[in-house]
């Protein structure tokens, strides 16, 4: 028995495997494969592990320090969670999807040097277009497409800018990287379509909401939190990060506020929350790192909660707009229950998220960030506002829109509750549960104080009172079936632009062609061939007629009786004797004239 | 597995009665009155809130700033960015046909 199994290795050899089992063995298979994965956890000891040799590089598999054992902590919870989610269907590609994109997620957290955080990285991309692509939808399928294209052009400027960072004399160390240099900024943009940041990451809203029900909880969980967990690893506190931060916490909470479909609402909060740790990573502070590493793993744990209760709604129902639903707390009370729990934990007191976003907000104003503050707080209010009483109230609570359904099956329902079991005791008991994980054990923080507490309680309390205000006054904006355009239009509408105008460029170019070659050019060659001979045979003989004392309509009729002759090759033997005749003649004109 | 219910309003849900929402929505003021009063007595009797910034010593300072944040948000949405993003459902010829795991 090694000393080190690499974590990845447990999901991905599962993941190849799972498609080998039948019925119920299948199901209890792929539960065992993250059992196992958590067992193998708690063997792993702090330090480098699993170094291979490979060429001139050295590959560490085991990189095991605070930051990647808390990022393995909560991958491992939500691989299992997500596992048993979808375990009822017992579907093959479900499941080795869930446990190739966990076990990717692993590797690259657990990775020590670039090449193989690259190769887990890469693969992540597997991972989630498999999630998408088992919804099994046509949209699906053209979502899974746009998901790969833009991700592969993230992987290549990633190992583009890892190539020139090593051939610049870099080190292959998966460790802090100097934004300077071309290498640098092609890893960090690299990072950033990951990480969906503003421009480039609109592909998350876009394709999230195209998932299967069960796919997305691993993807809301795993690929953005790896590009935080690289980010935090290679950048940390540059100052870039904090504008890039700033535009994600506030924009897609407006998007969010328009948009019908719940999942896409989530999306968008989904990238809000993000934003906040890509500031804790800006401001690059023990206290506001330690945040972020709490965020990522709160943030994991409360959005699963709350994307597997709209899951559940589409599992049964099959809708997720806002305007197809609502009153659905009479057929699935649980599940709206769960929903709830999910809203209060974005950042009410007792839950997860109360404890996590306050250490990025209070790093922010000890270090006079006082815009990244107030952007913070306004941030942690509208979240509450559409994450939270916006997708509960339509989804469960707004008007009965008729929809009679089961509650969500006991493995959906045993999921919700683990995660908000774990969302509440992470939220009461830190000091007991996530603090002492976090990578800076000196910059401590207590959430429980009375002024905190009454003034989270204020702010929550009073966005909850404007949006009830709002809609009694009919200013809420109204749910519409409609589509809201975001910068994935850039390559939505130019790609089938650029089509369309090398369809009417080349298609009309090809077709001029085509009539001229085909229809001018080989007609004319195919009439000459097959009538030019006799044509010239008839001007041949027209001068010898002629001389014959012949009239012009005797003429014109023996024109036509030879070109008839000529065409099919039938002549009168006396004719054919005269040609020979001339022919022979022509012959000895052409000797004597030669010699 | 899900079926439409002929006549919606014969189901008798605890929200679909007028008084429980009233209740719930009295219960929503008095709550946030509390909150406000009880911001007013620690200005008063000048209780130390740890705050990070001066700003949070006002009382009801995060009061106003939820309500205030969240209403301009919605407002903007809808009136700012909803006519420029808007377009018709189907406009990027989306045409999912519901996939078989969905019900």
């Amino acid at each position: 028995m090694p000393d080190f199994i690499p974590p990845a290795f447990i999901f991905l050899i599962g993941a190849l495997l799972v498609p080998f089992f039948k019925g119920q063995a299948r199901q209890v298979f792929a539960l065992l494969v993250p059992m196992v994965g958590f067992a193998n956890y708690f063997t792993i000891d702090k330090g480098a592990h699993g170094t291979i040799q490979l060429l001139d590089f050295q590959l560490t598999l085991g990189n095991a320090d605070a930051w990647s054992l808390i990022f393995l902590n909560i991958f491992t919870i939500l691989s299992f969670v997500g596992i048993l989610y979808i375990v009822r269907d017992n579907k093959p590609l479900d499941l080795s999807a869930g446990l190739l994109y966990s076990g990717s997620a692993m590797g690259v957290v657990m990775a020590g040097d670039l090449c193989s955080m690259f190769f887990f990285w890469e693969m992540l991309t597997i991972g989630a277009v498999m999630c998408i692509l088992a919804r099994r939808t046509e949209a699906s399928g053209k979502a899974a497409y746009r998901y790969l294209l833009v991700h592969v052009l993230g992987g290549v400027l990633l190992l583009a800018g890892i190539i020139i960072h090593i051939v610049s004399g870099g080190s292959t160390a998966f460790d802090k990287i100097e934004l300077a240099g071309p290498g640098a900024w092609l890893i960090f943009i690299g990072f950033g379509i990951n990480c969906a940041w503003p421009l480039i990451g609109s592909w998350l809203t876009d394709t999230y909401p195209e998932a299967s029900y069960g796919g997305l909880i691993f993807m809301a969980t795993f690929t953005t939190k790896t590009a935080i967990f690289v980010l935090a690893r290679v950048f940390p506190g540059e100052d870039l990060l904090l504008w890039i931060g700033l535009v994600m916490v506030t924009l897609p909470l407006l998007c969010a506020a328009i948009e019908n479909d719940l999942r896409r609402v989530l999306a968008h909060c989904l990238v809000n929350q993000v934003g906040f740790m890509v500031i804790g990573i800006g401001l690059g502070k023990e206290l506001s790192l330690n945040g972020t590493a709490a965020h990522a793993y709160c943030h994991i744990l409360y959005k699963a909660l709350l994307f597997m209760a709209i899951g559940s709604v589409l599992y049964r129902t099959g809708k997720t707009k806002a305007t197809e639903l609502g009153g659905l707390y009479k057929s699935m009370p649980i599940t709206a229950i769960f929903c709830c729990i999910g809203a209060l934990s974005t950042s009410a007191p007792l839950f997860c998220g109360f404890v996590s976003k306050s250490m990025i907000m209070s790093s922010a104003a000890k270090q006079g960030e006082y815009l990244i503050w107030a952007a913070l707080l306004f941030a942690s209010a509208g979240v509450f506002l559409l994450a939270g009483l916006k997708v509960c109230y339509f989804a469960f609570f707004s008007k009965d829109s008729g929809t009679r359904c089961e509650e969500a099956p006991f493995n959906q329902l045993l999921a919700m509750g683990i995660i908000a079991g774990l969302s509440i005791f992470v939220g009461t008991f830190p000091d007991s549960s996530i603090y002492p994980m976090l990578p800076f054990a000196d910059a401590t923080y207590e959430p429980y104080t009375v002024g905190h507490i009454t003034d989270q309680l204020a702010l929550l309390l009073f966005s909850g009172l404007a949006f009830t205000l709002l809609l009694r006054a009919g200013l809420y904006p109204a749910e519409l079936r409609a589509t809201n355009l975001d910068f994935d239009c850039l390559y939505r509408k130019t790609g089938p632009a650029i089509y369309g105008l090398f369809d009417k460029v080349l298609n009309q170019f090809n077709q001029s062609a085509g009539n001229f070659f085909v229809g001018k050019v080989a007609t004319g060659a195919s009439n000459f061939f097959e009538s030019g001979s006799a044509r010239i045979l008839c001007h041949m003989m027209t001068p010898i007629w002629m001389l014959a004392g012949h009239s012009k309509e005797q003429i014109e009729e023996e024109r036509h009786i030879l070109f008839k002759r000529a065409k099919r090759g039938a002549f009168p033997i006396g004719l054919t004797a005269l040609l020979a005749v001339i022919l022979l003649g022509l012959l000895a004109v052409v000797f004597l004239v030669e010699n | 597995m899900t079926q439409k219910n002929p006549n919606p309003t014969d189901s008798t849900g605890w929200f679909d009665k007028k008084e429980n929402v009233r209740k719930v929505f009295n219960w929503l003021l008095g709550a946030c009155a509390l909150l406000v009063l009880i911001d007013v007595i620690f200005w008063i009797t000048g209780f130390d809130k740890h705050p990070y910034l001066n700003w949070q010593k006002w009382p009801g300072f995060q009061a106003v700033y939820g309500f205030v944040s969240c209403s301009a948000l919605v407002l903007a949405a809808k009136y700012l960015l909803r006519p420029l993003v808007k377009r018709d459902e189907d406009d990027y010829q989306k045409d999912s046909k519901g996939g078989e795991n969905d019900a």
